[in-house]
């Protein structure tokens, strides 16, 4: 009953603490505050805005210079929408609405404060409000650059594409990935596969082997649960490619990526940055592009490309990035 | 085995006939388990290598110290109220109904349909209608568990599992086609959301500036009639009286399969009217996502509150507060949200686990009321 | 359906050996459920119990690089898990269908916050390989449903005879049957309820821990938050659909699990039928023949009825 007591006593005075006292003011840091719907190490979305943030921060010089708050497996909206109110009402510069489905959230709080830039993404639309951002990445380039790679390497003619559901920039890459291998050879056949669920990994897992099983031998796919086709992809032992997106992927399975476009946000961030303390706070939008290098593709060191395929994937990548061969979404 | 049987019938009619003097145990109990668990999670707190005292702290704080936090626990008390009062009526007929998130999904699945289909209607028509209809809707996923019960025998735990899911895949399959926003289909980005409902339907905000909703009135105003239905109606006697001891009831002759179905179809309905307010109160429009397990957490909010309509009002509060409050931690100390939902867990496991000691002690008075 | 390469050989087969993959850990659950609710005991945690033995599986693999070791890992927290269960339900006789929920909200959130601290990110372990049956595996068609699987899948469908001898052959299952269905009739001819159900219950959640362990280092390897995304449930679901019967529940682990199965190759085989509909008829299915099997005749008179004695 004592220590009950006491911890009550501690608790009530630490609560009076934090209401009326405050966290003491140093030296006024820049505060980014950053919502996201899976977790930060997802090796894929969430983690790859998550991680320019953290990189930023080093070249910022720090805590000091750069404050980061993050919440993440924010997949259920309306807890998200809470999260990004509470920090623009604690005074962040920045809030990262890092979520498509967070938009209409965002389009709500935003105008409750005025002095909050909010930035969202993947989209492209601000609302017209001038403390809105919209970023995006044109991921339709790096899918292009993936299906060529992945037209040139398959032999069974069948690649394979997963993914929880076909919305956002998965739809965009899909697409691209598409046009690209059928610019090799349209007689290739890409066939998918939607789970219809971003947590059930055992059933992507099945998804990626059901496609092996079909005949494919080179697999793509999008989102955080993409993580079960990779296993069911090295379960296969040789038998089938992997192509990355969102994130380098090659860590995860170093034997059977071929190359992965990843989102580079750091472009996207200094500009934000660099906007806010030029007292622009939003109506602008952002594209992550190879030409921009918010788009890179990264080979995989230990997986052999064959010069030739490798020579066809950089022509690609210098003609979009030189804007002679233009990618539809 | 005598001396059970005594101390059970007279268990019976001490719960039938509901005593004030119990209020103190049922609250201090729960509240005690509670703690438990808390100090569980702030040894836990310790081994992430944060400040146990500063993320409480952060919880309290988050909760009551300011106007939004306070208004937001509000706000998610009001559906986990809503559920939790279908709860004390299906809990109270012994109906286990672990269906709420089906339920309210089926009540915010036809609030949208239904809003938007007759978006012409002026708001007094629209929002009455709109409650009615998905009230209805909750009912109707209530009511195919309940008749499955009542004349299959099929156990009710089992098939409103599977209702929840059958809801969720009916509810992301009208958001990615039929209920889709235009708007995301004309930017080409297909979010997974309805369009925004006609404002006439929106429930009118208390406090400026937050979320603070009327519904939150309502479900307080429900609350008061459940408990008037439950317990000053022949009715919500006889769902006790199934509830309780479902041979006797037989022989008495009650209609048992009746207050059953009954039950768990009032259940569903008060479920559902909790999608409703989500979607015409706080969203605006139907998101995946839209339960946010009220379903689920609205249970221990009315095993909290005793299984009382006016019980689970406080305990509603407390809940949306601890939800609101663990965000709010999570945020300041940056630990996990898993380590909340762990916590959660404990709360449960203990609260339940205490009643023992609950009914034992309830018992025991009951025995030397009656002078044996 | 129109489409008829579904109903070409290898299709065909695909659908039959992945069903019988991934029928895996529905089985080790489903099976340890039934045997914890013949004694009387409903346990909704299930799910909450494989998390963790998934986690602790995958886990102890990653770190010690051994897969017995990870297997008996989930073994020993589905133990701990299942005594947990016992203390609150059995002990202390609270409303089995909460805590049961307690109990799977405790492994949801502890699995996720003990991965995040210890691992923090995607990473795969090698799990356990396909192995070919020698004679067996060479046999066409049926060689390659039902005999080129890991450990894990024979596993589950060794558990399976196992179960029915265990319940209905041994002394140990009467015992646990007679708790399950007459607990005052059994404690008067000196059995103990409360031995019987705590052993019953604890058995059950190591064979859920094990299902956790067959999914993160048999299936796909790697560990994530909410892996099992709800399997538990559909456990114990197919428990009632089995009638309390191994091999009945069996049957439904595998219709259930065909159902899947067929569902992911049709979109494969480009058959036009909407994703969201075909996910949602195991559950309609399984609802479908809970009203028909009329299997409550079977059903353990006192589950989720906590036993008092007599005396107080």
């Amino acid at each position: 009953m004592k220590t009950r007591n006491l911890l009550i006593v501690a608790l009530v005075i630490g609560m009076l603490a934090v209401a009326f006292g405050g966290p003491a003011v140093a030296a006024p840091a820049f505060r980014i505050a950053i919502v996201m719907p899976s977790a930060k190490t997802d090796m894929a979305f969430s983690q790859s805005m998550y991680d320019a943030l953290k990189a930023l921060q080093k070249e910022m010089g720090g805590e000091s210079a750069l404050q980061i708050a993050y919440s993440e497996d924010m997949f259920k909206v309306p807890d998200a929408a809470a999260a990004i109110r509470d920090y623009a009402g604690q005074g962040f510069n920045i809030v990262l609405a890092h979520g498509s489905q967070y938009g209409s959230s965002v389009q709500e709080i935003a105008k409750d404060f005025p002095k909050t830039a909010f930035a969202w993404g993947t989209h492209v639309d601000t609302f017209g409000l001038p403390n809105v951002l919209a970023y995006t990445a044109a991921a339709e380039q790096g899918g292009y650059v993936n299906g060529v790679l992945a037209a040139k390497l398959t032999k069974t003619k069948v690649i394979g594409v997963t993914g929880p559901v076909e919305i956002g920039d998965a739809k965009t890459y899909i697409s691209g990935f598409t046009q690209g291998v059928a610019s090799v050879d349209p007689s290739i056949r890409v066939s998918k596969t939607w789970t219809g669920s971003f947590s059930d990994v055992a059933l992507m897992a099945e998804a990626a082997k059901t496609q092996i099983a079909a005949g494919a031998d080179a697999l793509t796919g999008s989102s955080q649960s993409v993580v079960g086709s990779i296993g069911a992809a090295k379960a296969a032992k040789g038998k089938v490619l992997w192509f990355g997106t969102q994130q380098n992927q090659a860590p995860l399975a170093p034997e059977l990526v071929v190359a992965s476009q990843q989102y580079d946000w750091m472009g996207v961030l200094r500009a934000m940055i660099k906007n806010y303390k030029a007292g622009k706070l939003g109506g602008e939008t952002y594209v992550a592009e190879l030409k921009n290098g918010g788009l890179k593709i990264v080979y995989n060191p230990s997986f052999k490309l064959p010069d030739a395929v490798k020579k066809a994937g950089d022509k690609v990548i210098a003609d979009i990035t030189s804007g002679t061969l233009k990618i539809k979404p | 085995m005598s001396s059970h049987k005594i101390g059970g019938t007279s268990e019976v009619r001490h719960r039938l006939t509901f005593d004030w003097k119990d209020v103190g145990l049922r609250v201090a109990l729960p509240l005690m388990a509670m703690l438990a668990a808390m100090l569980i999670g702030a040894a836990m707190l310790l081994l992430l290598k944060a400040n146990a005292l500063h993320a409480y702290a952060a919880l309290l704080a988050g909760a009551f110290g300011s106007v939004y936090g306070f208004t937001q626990s509000l706000v998610k008390a009001t559906p986990l109220l809503l559920v939790g009062l279908g709860i004390c009526i299906s809990f109270r007929a012994s109906v286990i109904n672990i269906g709420g998130e089906g339920q309210i999904i089926a009540g915010a699945l036809m609030a949208t349909w239904f809003s938007l289909a007759f978006r012409t209607w002026p708001g007094w028509m629209l929002l009455p209608a709109t409650m009615t209809m998905g009230f209805l809707a909750g009912a109707a996923w209530g009511f195919i568990p309940g008749i499955l019960k009542a004349r299959l025998s099929v156990n009710e735990i089992l098939s409103t599992v599977m209702m929840n899911a059958i809801g969720i895949q009916l509810m992301n399959f009208l958001l990615r086609g039929p209920l889709i926003d235009p708007a995301g289909v004309r930017a080409g980005t297909f979010l997974h959301q309805s369009e925004r409902l006609p404002e006439q339907v929106w429930l009118p905000r208390l406090v400026p500036q937050t979320l603070l909703h009327a519904g939150a009135i309502i479900a307080v105003l429900l609350a008061i009639a459940v408990y008037i239905f439950l317990w000053r109606t022949t009715i919500g006697y006889r769902i006790r009286a199934v509830g309780l001891n479902r041979d006797a009831s037989r022989y008495s002759g009650i209609n048992v399969p009746l207050y059953q179905t009954l039950s768990l179809t009032l259940a569903g309905g008060f479920a559902g009217l909790a999608g409703v307010v989500e979607v015409i109160g706080v969203q605006h429009r139907l998101l995946e996502g839209i339960t946010s397990g009220y379903g689920f957490s609205g249970i221990v909010a009315a095993l909290f509150g005793g299984l009382h309509p006016l019980g689970t009002i406080p305990a509603s509060w407390l809940f949306g507060s601890l939800l609101v409050g663990a965000d709010k931690m999570q945020r300041a100390v940056q630990v996990p949200s898993a380590l909340i939902d762990t916590v959660l867990g404990l709360v449960v496991m203990f609260v339940v686990g205490s009643a023992l000691l609950s009914r034992r002690w309830a018992a025991r008075r009951a025995l030397t009321a009656s002078g044996s | 359906m129109a489409d008829p390469t579904i109903f070409t050989v290898p299709a065909t087969i695909g659908i039959l050996s992945s069903a019988v993959r991934l029928a895996t850990p529905y089985l080790f659950a489903a099976v340890g459920e039934a045997i914890c609710q013949s004694s009387g005991v409903l346990n909704l945690g299930v799910d909450g119990i494989m998390l963790l033995g998934a986690y602790a599986g995958f886990f102890v693999t990653l770190s010690t690089g051994s897969l017995w070791l990870g297997v008996l890992a989930a073994m020993v927290v589905g133990l701990l898990m299942g005594l947990l269960m016992s203390v609150i339900s059995v002990s202390l006789k609270a409303e089995q269908g909460i805590s049961g929920i307690g109990l799977y909200m405790f492994g949801l959130g502890l699995s996720s916050l003990l991965f995040k601290v210890t691992v923090g990110t995607v990473k795969t372990v090698v799990g356990f390989q396909p192995v070919k049956i020698p004679i067996l595996g060479d046999i066409p068609i049926l060689g390659e449903i039902l005999f080129q699987h890991s450990l894990a899948v024979y596993a589950a469908f060794l558990v399976v005879p196992l179960a029915w001898w265990f319940l209905d052959k041994t002394t140990w299952g009467l015992k646990i049957k007679a708790v399950g269905h007459t607990p005052a009739a059994a404690d008067s001819l000196g059995v103990s309820v409360l031995r019987v159900r705590y052993a019953s219950v604890c058995l059950g959640a190591v064979l859920a821990g094990l299902a956790g362990a067959s999914l993160s280092l048999a299936m796909v390897n790697l560990f994530q938050e909410n892996l099992t995304a709800g399997m538990g449930f559909i456990a114990v679901a197919l428990v009632y659909f089995g009638g309390w019967r191994p091999v009945a529940i069996m049957g439904g682990a595998l219709l259930f699990s065909f159902m899947n199965a067929l569902q992911l190759w049709m979109q494969v085989l480009a058959v036009k039928i909407p994703s969201d509909i075909a996910v949602m008829l195991p559950y309609v299915l399984t609802i479908a023949v809970l009203a028909v099997a009329h299997n409550h005749e079977r059903e353990p008179i006192s589950l989720n009825k906590p036993f008092e004695r007599g005396e107080h």
